[in-house]
């Protein structure tokens, strides 16, 4: 396991070579997100990077409106498999079609150039 | 065991301004015209003044600026930054710090030309959070659509419900003189207003106004030689559980479940005794989870507690009476404004939108994104 030194820019990094990472505590298992030079709430400094397995379901969700021709984008908090909960955007689905509870799986993508962990709802993952 | 000064501190002094879009002036204008209206009401001279407790959006050095501005030398400063409930959390301050003898009269102050300066929201929000921002929510609208599309989900509230927020909001508005939002507002008219982050369309969201206000705290036996009617300070509380809405456990709990309790204990009373409630309704969902929060209705019946104009005028409970950030005013931060209606309630002075015999009231601020909760209960002499 990779100890993790700089966490902010650690997580980018992995970002950008296409990977999906969170951390874990070596000592008692627990994971962690956002990254953080430490746990949250106990201190404990023995955080590790590991693979994200990129499965959720979707906490909450809310369709940003825009004025044509710009696109409206649909972002969402994710309750990841691992315990923790991130902000993400759904994508590859008609926003007319997401429900709270619904499964998604994380894929690393774009967001105007940017490198960016998004999730689209699993095959018959309806909630 | 709590070592709040109940009762002997009271706000003698207030002023809103600047409520209507007022071009022209900068934000530090606005505020220094509400800290001299606030400062003449309370009978007292810039000369009285020994604190000065300040906030404005854009200048996280007002501690200094403001007293420059003023020509006040202040021996105590204070300039919380948890947005829109910074003003509640200093007049805990100023409570403690008055009673202390550490300063001896409290100006705290605001002010924002947002709408006519800026041209929209002034974003005051710090460094971009690198776990969000790349998203690109649009804060503070999404993080309160997504504790709303919660809120729903588990409780079954209503799109109907949160409309029922803005429409009370509106008919208070409307006994309002200084009130920046008035006319009829049906609940079909915001159903059907322009959709801006579901659920939530534009009416069930804040104005974006300018605006100033202010208010001066000295201990109490000044307050009753200064010829203002005081609004003692019974209980102040605050909690803080997140910044970002991703890291708020549960989007339909906020930390004035925690902060509530502890004001209520301090000023010796209970949810039922408040007479007028003064919410931090920057979108219509606040209002629904605050009245839960604050202990006036179950977790969850928050948004059958509304219906019906329950919280309009002639309701049963007056909630929001100014017309609120919906319909009021809501000049990035309003924090400050809740507190002035409810001084201007217990004082009386509330017009055609007064509550008769209001003894009891609660000033509430949010600030962040459900992040900084913050309460404040006054009273009139009566129930010292």
């Amino acid at each position: 396991m990779v100890k993790t030194v700089h966490p902010e820019a650690e997580y980018a990094a992995y970002l950008a070579e296409g990977r999906f990472m969170v951390q874990r505590s070596a000592s008692t298992g627990a994971y962690v997100f956002f990254p953080r030079i430490a746990q949250p709430g106990t201190g404990l400094a023995d955080l590790e990077w590991v693979e994200a397995s990129g499965e959720g379901t979707v906490y909450s969700f809310t369709v940003i409106r825009n004025k044509p021709p710009t696109p409206d984008y649909v972002i969402a908090l994710i309750d990841l498999a691992e315990g923790v909960r991130m902000m993400s955007r759904l994508v590859d689905c008609d926003p007319a079609t997401i429900a709270i509870g619904m499964a998604v799986k994380a894929r690393v993508g774009e967001v105007d150039g940017a490198p960016a962990v998004l999730f689209a709802p699993v095959e018959g993952g309806a909630a | 065991m709590s070592g709040f000064p109940r009762g002997r501190t009271a706000i003698v002094g207030t002023a809103v301004l600047g409520i209507d879009s007022r071009p022209g002036f900068s934000a530090m204008e606005l505020l220094a015209k509400a800290s001299l209206a606030a400062i003449a009401d309370a009978g007292l001279t810039p000369a009285d003044i020994d604190g000065v407790f300040s906030t404005l959006s854009e200048d996280p050095f007002s501690a200094m600026s403001v007293p420059e501005y003023l020509g006040i030398r202040p021996k105590m400063v204070e300039t919380t930054r948890t947005g829109g409930s910074a003003f509640q959390i200093q007049a805990m301050w100023a409570a403690l710090a008055l009673d202390a003898g550490l300063c001896d009269a409290v100006l705290i102050c605001y002010g924002s030309n947002q709408r006519s300066g800026a041209g929209g929201l002034v974003r005051s929000g710090g460094t971009p959070f690198p776990y969000e921002a790349p998203y690109k929510p649009r804060n503070p609208t999404t993080a309160y659509a997504l504790a709303a599309q919660r809120h729903m989900h588990q409780y079954g509230t209503t799109r109907e419900q949160l409309a029922e927020v803005a429409v009370a909001a509106r008919k208070w508005a409307n006994l309002n003189p200084d009130a920046f939002m008035k006319g009829d507002l049906s609940i079909d008219d915001v159903l059907g207003a322009r959709m801006v982050s579901d659920p939530l369309t534009v009416r069930d969201c804040c104005l974006v106004t300018d605006g100033a206000a202010a208010v001066v705290m000295t201990r109490a036996d000044r307050a009753r030689d200064l010829p203002q009617k005081p609004a003692y300070l019974l209980g102040a509380a605050n909690a803080t559980w997140h910044r970002n809405i991703s890291a708020l456990a549960d989007l339909t709990v906020t930390a004035a479940t925690e902060a509530a309790p502890r004001a209520y204990a301090q000023a010796g009373v209970a949810p039922a005794d408040i007479d007028v409630v003064e919410l931090y309704d920057a979108f219509t969902i606040n209002t629904i989870l605050f009245l839960e929060d604050l202990g006036f209705c179950p977790k969850g019946e928050g948004g059958r507690f509304v219906a019906d104009g329950a919280i309009a005028p002639g309701g049963r409970l007056p909630v929001n009476t100014n017309g609120g950030g919906l319909s009021c005013a809501h000049p990035g931060m309003y924090g400050l404004f809740t507190m002035v209606e409810a001084v201007t309630q217990l004082r009386g002075l509330a017009g055609g939108r007064q509550v008769s015999g209001a003894k009891l009231a609660l000033s509430h601020g949010n600030g962040g994104v459900l992040s900084s909760q913050a309460v404040t209960i006054f009273g009139t002499d009566e129930v010292l």
